[in-house]
């Protein structure tokens, strides 16, 4: 049995310790002057903004500054709203990418080993097992719900394939009163919180028990008391409500930070933008987690954007950031845990891009085959999956055999069958749902076309569906 | 003289045209750390009942009566109290904000330059200093974004209000607004609430140039999932800035560039305006002149005229664009037989439009004359000043169609 002594903060070991707040440690009080102070007349404001934005100032010195080092003839910096920036007669391009692309953090080998020199923070053997077993759950989840979808049970299902670790891996590392604010491709979070098999199936098939009352379409899980906020369709508009919900908890300076999940094609958007900027400027202690899975439904990485990835951007804003094998649930877990505790305890947000791929279709209305060769789906699900990768793992540890694997696939198989059947059989949300909760209280128009459809259905009740309760 | 009840969770005899729903008093109590929020039955002075909630009810008491209650002709000043204060609209708005900021802290503004600014029209002046840079937050020149952070802080707990610049602005938080603002109360299955207040100025200021002289009430009025109110005096720009704070629901509150300045004497107690309600600015008998904002202004001026010509206008100031108070139109139509609605907005899709609509749809048989509508071309607003003046109603058409309905 080896021992797996894992390490800690990862923190000391990157690169990006904010080598620009020594710069402004330069400064004089009476330059940089659109910083602010966050103040806060509770004294015990918890999160101190870092230096450069310790001062609040009135006024601008636009003109030349005497050159507090060397002589005031050679005057080779300006106070430039925003801190002193230094001149340089050499004109250069700063180069569209660098020569070398980000290095992404690893931890296990394609055998499941660690490698020789990595650092990765510790996961108990309950924590490891937990892990697996939600990976495999969502694995067959995927399969089963998939199926049934060709099957004409459920009416739409997208998979997680090839992107388990990135699901369970971060859930695993924050906590339950961390908010989840996901794009779609991320139920492995709410199951690794604790929603079980029929709470998924009752959604997919919108019955009665479905906490969203049977009004969207499947996967467009939600859940207030699992702190996991209801998948809304619209790419990357989550990434603000992350900021804001952040936001709330630094109001209410919670020990707890907000976790938002998009894809590669997700950093298109503007609300990627703003997001981050807001978060860096308003100091949010929100993690942005990146699935760069390298396909948005038919574009390819190539026509989505031309920088390296999504963790360059993070620079742009201000924003930590950290490239991370997505197929790797320790590395996962280790930066996510890593982050969190940099987004609580300095008050920043962090940007994590797992690097991984989408080894399934974008969802049941899509053919990846039409896009992309198959073998190179084919080589990503055999030869990087993840859950692979992780049971050698706990193989290796001793805490894990080819029986107990056996046990829980059939047993989780049978579990979700089981679900499901339930599910279909349940009845349907009652024709009052249609038109409950658009407001809190149901405005006298809504009840008069209520009403009227009621009146409609009793005059043509051959025309509706008999399963759906009056 | 009306009066009010506290009651918690009373059922009683409704009339149809309330807008609310007895078996959904429950609100769901999830982010309220005050738990329960008692609900008061407003007692009309002509006899109809509404429903509010107050969440304070030891001040119950001290709600002042005729919060809601029909005025003569005044603009808004109480027979409750003759002392009051006098102040502006954009302090009336600031009055209530921070009042309800006291109340409640879980109030926080957001937007561009209301921090130590104050805001663009003044209306956050001095609530950084106070408050403290977080609550009230400046944030970077990304509408849909802070749109969208307010939404997400309002689903775990916040009740943020986002200020736009200029509601023009807000088009490019429409998708925020529609999609999700709207909606996720909805497609969570009640789950999660957004108690968000959006609000800014609007409509034509003096030659403010086409893009920020735009009346977003008409885009916005079909999303289902928000309120929209219009505020025209300081009463009631105080009263719903309140009352939209402590909704539930996302709320739109329609500010208009040019009535900041307006002066009034409102009450020292403290008072909430109703967000369902029109308000009656001048009871008659010949006509109904609906209208909002500040086309209000030019109605009742184009009123002194039709006065001293020997006709009687009932105006009524429609405050609540959506949902329509269809009870007090409605009750005022059955009395005049006649409808003019004056409006900012442009002719095409306008709420002048829908509320076209819902009138003939409710009250045909009431009715002795079409309904006239009054409004903006479909032009998007000019520079010129001449020119921008023949864009907005003027008092004297408002005269000549008065004339003409009532011949």
């Amino acid at each position: 049995m080896k021992s797996k002594v894992g390490l800690l903060s990862l923190i000391k070991q990157s690169s990006c310790t904010c080598s620009m707040n020594s710069h402004y440690n330069k400064t004089p009080l009476t330059a940089a002057p659109f910083a602010r102070a966050f103040k806060s007349p509770d004294s015990n404001f918890r999160f101190s903004p870092s230096l450069f934005l310790a001062r609040r100032f009135e006024s601008i010195k636009a003109g030349k500054q005497l050159d507090s080092f060397g002589s005031s003839v050679n005057n080779q910096f300006l106070d430039f709203p925003g801190g002193r920036v230094a001149f340089t007669p050499n004109m250069r391009f700063i180069s569209e990418s660098s020569e070398e692309r980000i290095p992404c953090y690893r931890v296990l080998d394609d055998d499941g080993q660690p490698f020789p020199d990595s650092s990765f923070v510790k996961v108990s053997e309950g924590v490891a097992i937990k892990m697996y077993n939600d990976m495999v759950t969502l694995q067959t989840m995927d399969t089963i719900f998939y199926e049934a979808q060709r099957q004409g049970r459920i009416s739409f299902y997208l998979t997680t394939s090839g992107e388990e670790a990135i699901n369970i891996a971060s859930a695993a590392a924050i906590k339950n009163d961390d908010f989840v604010v996901p794009q779609y491709r991320e139920p492995g979070v709410l199951l690794w919180r604790g929603f079980s098999m029929q709470e998924f199936a009752n959604q997919c098939f919108g019955n009665k028990a479905d906490y969203g009352k049977g009004r969207q379409m499947p996967i467009h899980y939600g859940s207030n008391k699992h702190n996991y906020f209801t998948v809304s369709s619209t790419i990357a508009t989550q990434l603000p409500h992350a900021v804001g919900a952040a936001y709330a908890l630094k109001m209410d300076q919670k020990d707890a930070c907000a976790v938002t999940y998009f894809g590669d094609g997700g950093t298109s958007e503007g609300d990627f933008h703003a997001a981050l900027n807001f978060s860096a400027v308003t100091e949010a202690p929100v993690i942005f987690i990146c699935r760069n899975n390298g396909w948005a439904i038919s574009t390819p990485i190539s026509d989505q954007f031309r920088s390296d990835g999504a963790v360059v951007k993070g620079r742009a804003y201000g924003v930590r950031s950290i490239r991370v094998d997505g197929n790797d649930a320790l590395a996962i877990y280790s930066a996510v845990h890593a982050a969190r505790e940099m987004a609580i305890g300095e008050g920043r947000p962090i940007l994590i891009e797992a690097l991984t791929y989408r080894v399934g279709h974008h969802t049941t209305s899509d053919d990846s085959t039409k896009y992309r060769p198959v073998d190179e789906i084919e080589w990503w699900r055999t030869t990087q999956d993840p859950v692979t990768r992780f049971r050698k793992w706990i193989e290796s540890n001793g805490w894990w055999n080819g029986d107990i694997e056996s046990e829980l696939r059939s047993s989780v198989r049978k579990q979700i069958l089981h679900a499901l059947q339930e599910a279909e059989k349940a009845e349907k949300p009652p024709i009052s749902d249609l038109f409950t909760d658009v407001y809190d209280v149901s405005p006298s128009n809504l009840r008069e076309q209520e009403h009227s459809l009621r009146e409609t259905i009793k005059k043509h009740p051959q025309d509706y569906p008999s399963n759906v309760p009056i | 003289m009306a009066a009010i009840f506290l009651g918690v969770g009373a059922a009683t005899a409704l009339s149809p045209s309330n807008c609310f729903d007895s078996k959904k008093f429950q609100l769901s109590t999830r982010r309220s750390l005050s738990g329960r929020k008692p609900w008061f039955l407003v007692v009309r002075s002509d006899g109809s009942v509404n429903l509010g909630s107050n969440q304070r009810s030891r001040r119950t008491q001290q709600l002042i009566t005729n919060a809601v209650a029909t005025k003569a002709d005044s603009a808004a000043s109480t027979s409750a109290s003759k002392q009051g204060h006098e102040l502006l609209l954009f302090e009336a708005l600031r009055e209530g904000l921070e009042e309800e900021m006291d109340r409640d802290p879980h109030v926080c503004v957001m937007g561009e330059d209301v921090g130590h600014y104050g805001g663009s029209y003044k209306v956050t002046k001095g609530l950084a200093d106070k408050y403290g840079d977080l609550r009230v937050l400046d944030t970077p020149i990304a509408e849909n974004s802070f749109t969208g952070m307010g939404i997400g802080a309002a689903m775990t707990g916040l009740r943020p209000i986002v200020e736009g610049m200029n509601m023009g602005f807000l088009l490019l938080a429409f998708n925020q607004i529609s999609n999700n603002c709207g909606m996720l109360h909805y497609t969570s299955g009640g789950q999660f609430t957004i108690p968000i207040v959006i609000r800014g100025p609007g409509g034509v200021g003096r030659q403010l140039g086409a893009e920020h002289s735009q009346r977003l009430e008409s885009y916005f009025q079909s999303i289902p999932g928000i309120q929209m109110v219009a505020c025209s005096t300081p009463y009631n720009a105080k009263g719903l800035m309140k009352a939209a704070i402590r909704s539930e629901n996302p709320v739109i509150l329609f500010e208009h560039v040019l009535l900041y300045n307006l002066k009034e004497r409102i009450p020292d107690e403290e008072y909430i305006c109703n967000l369902e309600e029109a308000e009656m600015v001048r009871p008659g008998e010949h006509v109904t002149i609906l209208t909002y904002s500040r086309m209000r202004y030019h109605v009742m001026q184009a009123a002194k005229t039709l006065v001293n010509k020997g006709y009687d206008p009932e105006v009524i100031d429609i405050r609540s664009l959506k949902p329509f108070d269809l009870y007090t139109i409605g009750n005022s139509i059955k009395k005049t037989h006649r409808v003019l609605i004056v409006e900012e907005c442009m002719r095409t899709g306008g709420i002048g439009a829908s509320l076209t609509a819902a009138i003939t749809e409710n009250f045909h048989d009431y009715l002795d004359a079409p309904i006239v509508c009054l409004s903006s071309q479909d032009v998007p607003t000019p520079y010129a000043g001449t020119l921008e003046e023949w864009t907005v109603v003027q008092p004297a058409q408002i005269v000549t169609a008065v004339e003409q309905l009532c011949q």
